[in-house]
């Protein structure tokens, strides 16, 4: 008989990540020498900032108020990313190739004001303003794993809300199957738009089954703060059960439609990047592996790569939508 | 009044002797020391950014290409300006060429791959600029062991210096590499600052064999 019950066991939860007995024990007999010193009463509260330092805000940009999500997977156990590794390394090519060109040019980025037009296969089409669109569904907490397709991850606590609570406003109608999303091109403001590299502007796209997933998130926040400009303000996608390039950032339209809506990537190197690109750490991409992955500010230099989960660690709540589907074709 | 001409030839001179002084060779050898001992210091106090692995690996590369750069710079460099002092560092550059691809490699196989070689040779496989940097990283370690003195007389002179024409070889790879790795984001702008500069040194090689074969035909 198994030690833990099924029903208690989480699958993403790795031998390695349970601390061992003796190190907790160690830490324990630390905190309560802590404890009993002159001191101790400020220093215990010290030792144990771990515990709450991460769900407080930065405090750089503004806050935006939201209660912890009772979604299942919307929460998960690893340890969010520190807020200087999750702004400063990024993929936002708009804003440059370099990943740390977002944080250095996205300030140019003007959030306000700031639309998105809501059209296609729908009932009710619409133009959206920022502020109705915050107001729009109770904003959550949500702590999901960040996998991008070049073999890192990070964990990222976001604030948002479940498309679906946007798309159902608009009536699907019902030959709606997919859901196309256009980010801002803006020549202006972004110094990264060169056509040598992606045509722009930037789109992706998801089955509409997938879109109304409630894990499929409507992002405006992270950290308990406004997106900063450098991680997709004002609005952007967060799909954390694929690689991070189809959760596309500052969205200025969302169009629904019959037909698989081509994507940028999928474009640019069709054999490379697939319309479904699902973590999947058993389909390669052509030039590297996708077994394992670098879990940013969390794995030591010298560690060993952590294993990629199938479907992010999210197969539990994502994995019957692709039943019967041959995914290292649909890849 | 005293009337002084300075010889056009002083400040040449004056870089001869200084590239002659005692104190240059060892100095020298310091500065080779200090892109590595900066990036010892970031990688020890987390300034490396939220991958350092990442970063040196590409530090290291970017290095050995400056370093490249460098050694093929110095015979075109004491044949233009005539200070034949400069033939004494070439040595010590190309040597530095060496270690500086080494570290690179060391990164990649030890903080990329975990030294796990089943992953390695799944990765040449799938990323032949690996190999292109793998073979040209060969023909360095070839020039590194035959450096010395004891080397040049045991080869002979003329075997030594077709052996060491190999470095050729190595700046179209090591280009070649760079801007395979760069394919991905097609962000070419700094690999056409290597080219060129590396280029512009083989083209200078190029075009005096040239001319050397037309005065003295065979």
């Amino acid at each position: 008989m198994p030690l833990i019950p099924h029903a208690f066991r989480d699958a993403s939860l790795l031998p390695s990540d349970i601390t061992p007995q003796a190190v907790y024990d160690t830490r324990r007999e630390a905190l309560r020498k802590l404890a009993l010193g002159a001191a101790g009463a400020s220093l215990a509260g010290w030792a144990g900032r771990d515990a709450w330092a991460q769900t407080q805000r930065p405090g750089k940009l503004a806050e935006l108020n939201s209660h912890k999500s009772t979604i299942p997977g919307a929460m998960v156990m690893d340890k969010p990313t520190s807020y200087a590794d999750a702004t400063s390394y990024n993929n936002f090519y708009e804003f440059g190739t370099d990943k740390s060109d977002p944080a250095r040019t996205a300030h140019r980025l003007k959030t306000r004001p700031w639309t998105v037009e809501v059209d296609g296969l729908v009932h009710k089409p619409g133009r959206f303003g920022i502020e109705d669109l915050l107001k729009l569904s109770a904003q959550e907490e949500r702590i999901y794993r960040l996998r991008c397709v070049e073999g890192w991850s990070m964990v990222i606590p976001w604030v948002g809300y479940s498309l679906s609570e946007l798309l159902k406003k608009v009536e699907p109608m019902g030959s709606a199957k997919y859901v196309m999303f256009q980010t801002l091109a803006d020549k202006a403001t972004m110094p990264g738009l060169n056509p040598q590299v992606l045509d722009w502007p930037y789109t992706e796209g998801l089955r509409l089954d997938e879109a109304m997933h409630p894990l499929t998130l409507l992002a405006y926040g992270m950290y308990g703060e406004v997106l900063p400009n450098q991680n997709g303000a004002p609005v952007r996608l967060v799909v954390p059960w694929k690689y991070g390039f189809k959760s596309a950032k500052s969205i200025v339209r969302i169009r629904l439609t019959d037909k698989e809506p081509p994507i940028s990537w999928g474009r640019a190197a069709p054999r490379e990047y697939g319309f479904y690109s699902n973590v999947n750490p058993e389909v390669d991409h052509p030039r590297w592996s996708q077994a394992t992955e670098r879990r940013i500010g969390e794995d030591g230099l010298f560690a060993k790569k952590r294993k990629t989960l199938m479907f992010n660690g999210y197969e539990a709540q994502v994995g019957q939508m692709y039943a019967g589907m041959d995914l290292r074709k649909l890849f | 009044m005293p009337h002084t001409t300075r010889s056009p030839t002083a400040p040449r001179n004056r870089v001869n002797t200084a590239l002659l002084h005692t104190w240059s060779k060892p100095l020298a050898f310091v500065l080779g020391l200090l892109p590595l001992t900066w990036l010892v210091l970031a990688a020890a106090t987390n300034q490396l950014g939220a991958n350092p692995a990442e970063a040196l690996v590409q530090q290291t590369g970017l290095w050995t290409l400056r370093l490249l750069c460098l050694a093929l710079a110095i015979t075109p460099l004491r044949q233009l300006s005539g200070q034949a002092a400069w033939a004494r560092y070439r040595r010590m550059v190309g040597l530095y060429v060496f270690a500086y691809a080494s570290l690179h490699l060391l990164a990649y196989a030890w903080l990329d791959m975990g030294l796990d070689t089943t992953d390695m040779a799944a990765d040449l496989a799938k990323r032949p600029f690996i190999l292109v940097g793998f073979v040209a990283w060969l023909a360095l370690l070839a020039m590194a062991s035959t450096s010395f003195q004891a080397a040049v007389r045991w080869l002979g002179g003329k075997r030594w210096q077709a052996l060491h024409r190999v470095v050729y070889a190595v700046a179209l790879l090591a280009v070649l590499h760079f801007f395979w790795k760069r394919a991905s984001k097609s962000n070419f702008a700094d690999v056409a600052v290597y080219a060129s500069v590396l280029g512009l040194l083989l083209a200078w090689r190029l075009q005096r064999w040239l001319t050397n074969r037309a005065h003295h035909p065979a």
